[in-house]
């Protein structure tokens, strides 16, 4: 069967129940692991001393920021074009963690960046493009929580998220062209296949990216959950109420007819 | 569809219609800055480009929720979508008002208001430049923020964090330009960059703007 | 146990320190709405039945 028997909100939930506790404790794992290694386990730097150890929060959390904008974008056009509900409250329930990502990312990289770069804060593309990406995350909430109808809501978050996904590559390359930028290259360039951080760091950092990877799946899957009970819970609410109002105001036109 | 355009800018005209509220905030933002940062004629030179960019986005940003507010409130709106008209035209049509009331007025004042912040003069025709061919961009990209937040009662500061991130790269390459005539050096990759995007964002951004507009109405 | 972080010791925990309390903090944000949403949830299906 294909992967779309999961739009279906009651066998999401069925396969997803099973599923959140083994991807929790798997992460926790891959978590603990790839930081208690990396922390303790590896030796200083040459040139950046014990600040390297911030490499192992500050790379996958950048990394999920990214990714988890980008499986936004997907669930989004899933939503637009197969109008799956699973997929759109899967949008929404990716946002926060993203934007904690990408917090997270600024963060160390600015505690990094002191007694490296004598900076807390540079208007390096890197860095700027990450900042660009938490106002992005904001925005996307934002408009969920203003938006009253739950569907409407979907479909214009999705439209924004489609837009801003534009806009965010664009300031990527504007960026770049404003400002050329003290960031060092990618770590684990995935594409060239070469690396720039040497083995001895390279393993807990894998570990640790592989972690949080799969603590962004455990807290995806734990929203989603969450927002489709949410919905539900919101649609009986509505049914409750109606039934309320009926029963105190028995409907005109029965009174009409017994007028006539 | 002219006569879509001519109502909007007469309505955009009239008492109470918001038009010179982007001219005038520019004109105070203009005279703040040297209150804020100090009457060094070189520091102001150094900063005028830029400051002079970013006044006329947060300009072209106040008038932006009024673009749909009324027309949704009073069902105009939902007339323009059964029309004959395309409501990608629709959209088009109201950010050209937009442009009209908010940036071309923005674009010819901004020579003047230069020199308040000492403007170096060799700046000047490069920053015109510029924002005459980047303010569309901002209308546009506008329009498409106040669509998605047409159906909410206080949408101003929503539409401000919606749309400020999509300004940024007409703003970064629209300011690029300006400094670069200001230090004589050759100001026309960003600026051609920046009518690049202006014209991706006229082009395309008009089917978002009435996709959302369609969402909203339902 | 700890390991000789030198100079940098007050970057490198102010940096663990706060990933992991922004984490934890998120975590337990979100599994707590998840049990409240849950047993409402279960709340309005006992009504309705």
């Amino acid at each position: 069967m294909s992967i779309w028997k999961y739009a279906n909100p009651t066998q999401f939930m069925k396969t997803t129940g099973w599923m959140l506790p083994f991807v929790s404790i798997a992460a926790g794992v891959c978590i603990v692991t790839g930081l208690v290694w990396g922390f303790f386990f590896t030796p200083d730097d040459f040139r950046q001393g014990s600040t390297v150890k911030i490499i192992y929060l500050h790379v996958p959390s950048a990394l999920m920021a990214i990714n988890a904008w980008l499986m936004m974008l997907v669930a989004s056009l899933i939503w637009l074009v197969r109008r799956h509900h699973v997929s759109a409250l899967a949008a929404k329930a990716a946002a926060p963690v993203g934007l904690v990502m990408t917090l997270i990312a600024l963060l160390t990289g600015a505690i990094w960046g002191e007694p490296m770069w004598g900076t807390y804060w540079a208007w390096d593309p890197r860095l700027t493009s990450f900042l660009i990406l938490f106002l992005f995350y904001l925005g996307y909430i934002a408009l969920w929580q203003a938006i009253e109808t739950q569907d409407i809501a979907a479909d214009l978050t999705s439209v924004l998220c489609l837009v801003g996904s534009v806009f965010a590559l664009l300031s990527r390359y504007a960026v770049n062209f404003w400002n050329q930028g003290l960031h060092q290259g990618t770590s684990v360039p995935v594409a060239t296949g070469g690396r720039t951080v040497a083995d001895v760091f390279f393993v807990p950092l894998v570990i640790s990216m592989i972690g949080f990877g799969l603590l962004f799946v455990a807290l995806l899957l734990l929203g989603t959950r969450t927002e489709i009970r949410a919905r539900r819970l919101k649609a009986l609410l509505n049914r409750e109420m109606a039934r309320d109002q009926d029963r105190q105001q028995p409907s005109r036109a029965a009174q009409n007819e017994g007028t006539q | 569809m002219i006569a879509l355009l001519r109502r909007d800018l007469a309505l955009a005209i009239r008492a109470g219609g918001g038009f010179g509220l982007g001219l005038a905030f520019f004109l105070i933002l203009c005279i703040l800055v040297p209150f804020g940062v100090g009457a060094d004629s070189a520091i102001l030179a150094r900063i005028a480009p830029g400051i002079l960019w970013v006044g006329a986005l947060l300009a072209c940003l106040l008038s932006l929720d009024r673009i749909f507010q009324l027309d949704f409130e009073d069902g105009t709106l939902d007339l323009l979508a059964t029309s004959p008209l395309p409501l990608e035209a629709t959209a088009t049509i109201k950010s050209l008002a937009h442009w009209i009331t908010t940036g071309l007025p923005l674009t010819l004042t901004a020579a003047p208001l230069g020199q308040l912040m000492n403007l170096p003069p060799q700046a000047t025709p490069w920053l015109v430049a510029g924002l005459a061919l980047g303010t569309p961009a901002l209308s546009v990209i506008g329009t498409f923020g106040a669509a998605l937040t047409v159906g909410l009662k206080r949408g101003g500061l929503l539409i401000s964090l919606l749309v400020l991130p999509l300004y940024m790269p007409t703003l970064l390459f629209g300011a690029e330009a300006a400094r670069r005539g200001a230090d004589g050096l050759d100001p026309t990759t960003p600026l051609l960059l920046m009518t690049g995007i202006s014209a991706g964002c006229v082009a395309l951004l008009p089917f978002a703007t009435a996709a959302a507009l369609r969402m909203n109405l339902r | 146990m700890m390991p000789d972080l030198g100079k940098y010791q007050d970057a490198v925990l102010s940096a663990y320190g706060g990933s992991l309390l922004l984490l934890i903090g998120m975590i337990a944000l979100m599994i707590w709405r998840a049990r409240s949403v849950k047993k409402q949830l279960e709340d309005v299906e006992k009504r309705s039945t």
